[in-house]
């Protein structure tokens, strides 16, 4: 019999190096999978608050948002209502994983199956990771961050640069780019452009530039409107980018702030769409590997069942009805799915055969897997792969709730024949980021007028912005732009439901 | 493929501190008012200890655009009953699960955890000392210089003569240079010689001497030291502050708890505020005592009343310790108000003539018994004296408290910053 990774609960630095190595075996032999180097960290409950504050990356620039959720985590923590989780896994290579050191070895060996084999294949491999993210480059980029914002911080003042801080956050959301551009980021060598940048300012700065008389405007009433928009890249819906290269009255140091946090916003847009795909894929490995290390008799029976305990409590999925239902629970609908589609592959019925024709029956399992995990979102994953067994299973159902309508909520399809196509579209739309996310971008700036921004929000099935909010980041918006924003929303036949209209504020006397 | 395993636990804490203080800095006035809210109704060593405070989210919202109403979709799994084409009751169960995901609106206050540091800095940060002239000048300090030894660089201003030739003195010994008188004795001892073998020998010896004394130098920049100084900051002025507590018989606990409140607050507001800052500590029955601040919140004591002896006290070490040119003086008196009627008379006279001149600010507290309100007692024969005296001008500040609770609004009002132009001095 082979030799016990660990007896019993405690662990040390070998016994993490043993499982590493082990798990590893497993990992590429078994699943083959393709990770990064990893980088495992042993950290305390205080710097796992720590880490969630600054959404779970090592080092991040100074912010009072990061404080309060710091404090707000804290208190929960405290209190009892919060746990923190198990680990923390990075899209870095190398891979860093942080493993909390309360945790049991069992509980060691499912986090080190997890995120240092399972997140980092997907990280590695997944099509919008590779497209949106530099894994070599983001820490040393997060580091540039931190410097250049506490470096603005110094020459022009904390309050300057929180403004400018608050704005950019505001607009975060709607600072990425949804369709892949001309080229993949490099983030380090954003972080020398700026360098460079700088240094040429520095160079060619002459001060008698400043004295030279300005000819007479040019007039710009002959630019068509076409040409307008094209020349302001209209329309945009990458706000921040937007503002970064065409905000009138912004200092440089200003544009680079939004540029930073168009950046950070970038990089985790991969993983807002792929929440179900990335847990259920680490999910499925962390289950492979360590029912490997118990059939092989690494790890004994008591730690297994440990290993399984917190396993399906990781994976339940409540009912709608139930008190603890809040939507569907992304490890419990990943696993699911990934192991589904193992069962279609090697133990195909004849539903299967009929519905996923191309891989029923194929027997290579971790072929198909590597494959649905490189290459889908959670949209297209679901859209694709959720197959009517597993409809029955979690017994879905399609609510229809129109405000209109008197009667109520109309139940629109259930797991039926007529109703998996159904059910399956509405699911994989619900994951899809261009459906959760409202639909806002820069139409047209009145250029020869009074500068007024012009936003459209184009209205889906009649949901329209909380007010509040849309006004507060409406004001963010025009302080940056520094004349006045409106923002028009417009439903599907161009009919405007609303405007709003912000002016900047002034700006305190102390700049 | 290496695989690096780091233990980061005893990694410096506190990483997100900086964070946090800002977030405070951002929320002061909220958690400002949450500070004061939550320390009225508890003890003064808890308020110490810091807690936990609520405040509300409004002010440190985070915007973000957000969509809501309009008709939604979704997909939810548990189906137990319903078939296609059935509807839910709205305000049943069905529809009240569905809140819609993301859509946090729910949390209206924020709670969470102020150390003992940042609450009382919070706690205590709009109070000062009512100063008139004096106080800016208390808190600043003029720089002394000091000598404080030797130092091997600085300006030629400062060599020391006698350190530098005390040191070339003593590496040349102790390296052996000749001296002057030597080199003239074996000079002459040649000019006298008359050997040439033994001449040519002195004359090797002579020269040898001479380079020698030439490699050595009589004072070389290793030896030159100059007088370092030190400058130490020196306060210019100072401020004392008298705390005279009455702990006659006639002061009930609850009185004389209200009296110790006011003065822990007094105590925490001044050592946390002002480096500068001495506090004496007088308490009296018929006669007065000097005591340190052990005794002072925690000792017993009992007796009759003379409120004159405490004030004739403050009066003899302000004489002795505190010379009023130099000294910001402070005074805060909390008593019953009880005063043995022949003593009305010195306690004004000591007042006006000797007490009052030289203090800044005077505050007197007269607590009362609780439950009883300002309208159905007569004014106590303390509080008319001072009246009248207030009256008449005098720098006197007065309230009455009877309640625990009162405690604080009044210390707040009594130290409250004033705005008035000449005092808007950067913190």
């Amino acid at each position: 019999m082979t030799e016990r990774l660990f007896e019993g609960a405690d662990w040390d630095f070998h016994t993490l190096q043993r499982i590493t190595d082990a798990c590893e075996e497993l990992a590429k032999n078994d699943l083959g999978l393709d990770v990064y180097p990893n980088q495992i960290e042993v950290i305390t409950a205080e710097q796992m608050l720590d880490a969630y504050s600054s959404v779970g990356m090592p080092l991040f620039y100074k912010h009072w948002s990061f404080g309060k959720h710091f404090a707000f985590h804290e208190a929960s923590y405290r209190k009892g209502l919060m746990g923190l989780a198990y680990e923390i896994v990075i899209n870095s290579s190398p891979c860093i994983s942080y493993l909390m050191e309360e945790n049991t070895a069992t509980m060691q060996t499912l986090v080190i199956a997890h995120a240092a084999f399972g997140h980092n294949h997907f990280f590695k491999n997944n099509y919008l990771f590779k497209q949106w993210t530099d894994a070599d480059g983001i820490l040393d980029y997060l580091d540039f961050a931190k410097n250049y914002v506490a470096t603005c911080e110094e020459r022009y003042g904390r309050v300057e640069v929180e403004r400018t801080l608050d704005a950019a956050h505001a607009l975060m959301s709607h600072g990425i780019y949804r369709y892949p551009g001309k080229k993949k980021l490099d983030l380090r060598a954003e972080e020398k452009r700026a360098g460079r940048r700088r240094q040429h300012e520095e160079e060619v700065f002459n001060d008698l530039w400043r004295t030279v008389p300005k000819g007479a405007a040019k007039s710009r009433s002959a630019l068509s409107i076409e040409r307008r928009r094209k020349l302001l890249g209209l329309p945009q819906e990458n706000l921040l980018y937007f503002l970064e290269k065409s905000a009138p009255r912004l200092a440089p140091w200003q544009r680079e702030l939004l540029r930073i946090v168009r950046h950070i916003a970038q990089y985790f847009y991969p993983q807002s769409q792929t929440k179900v795909m990335n847990e259920g894929t680490a999910t499925y490995v962390h289950y492979r590997i360590l029912s490997k290390l118990h059939e092989q008799g690494r790890i004994t029976d008591g730690n297994f069942l440990e290993f399984l305990q917190s396993h399906t409590n990781v994976v339940f999925q409540p009912e709608f009805d139930d008190p603890r239902f809040s939507g569907f629970n992304p490890y419990a609908l990943g696993f699911a799915m990934m192991q589904d589609i193992e069962r279609i592959v090697t133990r195909p019925e004849d539903e299967d055969r009929e519905w996923f024709p191309d891989i029923a029956g194929k027997n290579d399992v971790m072929g198909v897997l590597r494959d649905v995990w490189a290459n889908y979102r959670d949209e297209s994953f679901i859209g694709q792969f959720l197959s009517p067994k597993l409809m029955r299973h979690f017994r879905m159902f399609h609510l229809h709730d129109d405000p209109e309508e008197r009667a109520g909520i109309r139940v629109d399809a259930i797991h039926d024949e007529r109703g998996f196509r159904r059910v399956r579209r509405e699911l994989a739309r619900q994951h899809d980021v261009g459906f959760i996310d409202a639909n806002i971008e820069v139409v047209d700036v009145d250029l020869s007028g009074d500068r007024r921004l012009i936003l459209h929000h184009h209205v889906i099935k009649g949901s329209q912005l909380n007010e509040t909010d849309a006004k507060r980041v409406l004001q963010h918006l025009a302080d940056l732009w520094t004349y006045d924003v409106s923002l028009i929303e417009v439903d599907a036949n161009d009919k405007v439901l609303r405007e709003y209209v912000v002016s900047p504020r002034p700006i305190p006397a102390a700049a | 493929m290496a695989i690096h395993i780091i233990d980061r636990r005893l990694n410096p804490g506190g990483k997100s501190l900086e964070n946090r203080q800002r977030f405070l800095r951002r929320a002061k006035s909220l958690v400002q008012g949450a500070v004061k809210k939550t320390s009225q109704d508890r003890d003064i060593k808890d308020v110490l200890e810091g807690g936990e405070v609520t405040i509300p989210l409004d002010g440190m919202h985070e915007p973000r655009f957000r969509r809501e109403g309009g008709t939604r979709d979704m997909v939810l799994p548990g189906n137990k009953k319903f078939i296609e084409g059935d509807y839910l009751q709205r305000s049943g169960q069905g529809s009240a699960k569905n809140s819609g995901p993301g859509e946090g609106d729910s949390e209206d206050a924020f709670r969470f955890v102020l150390s003992r540091d940042e609450f009382v800095d919070l706690f205590l940060d709009d109070l000062e000392l009512p100063d008139l002239a004096k106080r800016k000048i208390a808190q600043t300090e003029s720089e002394g210089i000091q000598r404080a030894g030797y130092t091997t660089s600085g300006s030629p201003a400062n060599i020391s003569v006698s350190r530098t030739v005390q040191l070339a003195l003593a590496r040349r010994i102790a390296l052996r240079r000749p001296r002057k008188s030597e080199i003239e004795e074996l000079e002459a001892e040649i000019a006298a010689c008359t050997d040439e073998d033994v001449r040519a020998e002195l004359v090797e010896k002579l020269e040898m001497l001479k380079a020698k004394s030439k490699r050595i130098p009589f004072i070389d920049p290793l030896d030159i030291r100059y007088r370092r100084f030190e400058t130490v900051p020196r306060p210019v002025a100072q401020a004392v502050m008298f705390c005279l507590m009455d702990v006659s018989g006639s002061m009930s606990e609850h009185m004389k708890d209200l009296a110790k409140r006011f003065y822990m607050l007094l105590y925490v507001f001044l050592k946390r505020r002002y480096k500068h800052v001495e506090i004496v500590f007088i308490r009296h029955t018929d006669r007065a005592e000097e005591v340190d601040e052990q005794t002072f919140f925690y000792g017993p004591a009992s007796g009759g009343t003379l409120v004159s002896s405490a004030l004739q006290a403050m009066y003899e070490i302000v004489r002795e310790r505190f010379n009023p040119t130099d000294w910001n003086i402070y005074a805060a008196q909390a008593s019953d108000g009880d005063n043995s009627y022949s003593d009305g008379e010195l306690t004004g006279m000591l007042l006006t003539d000797k007490i009052l001149p030289v203090c800044q600010f005077f505050a007197y507290l007269e607590v009362g018994e609780s439950g009883g309100s300002a309208f159905d007692l007569s004014d106590s024969s303390l509080w008319t004296l001072y009246e009248r005296m207030r009256n008449s001008g005098a720098p006197l500040s007065m309230r009455k408290v009877s309640e625990r609770s009162e405690i604080f609004p009044v210390f707040h009002d009594l130290f409250q910053r004033r705005e008035t132009a000449q005092e808007k001095v950067a913190p």
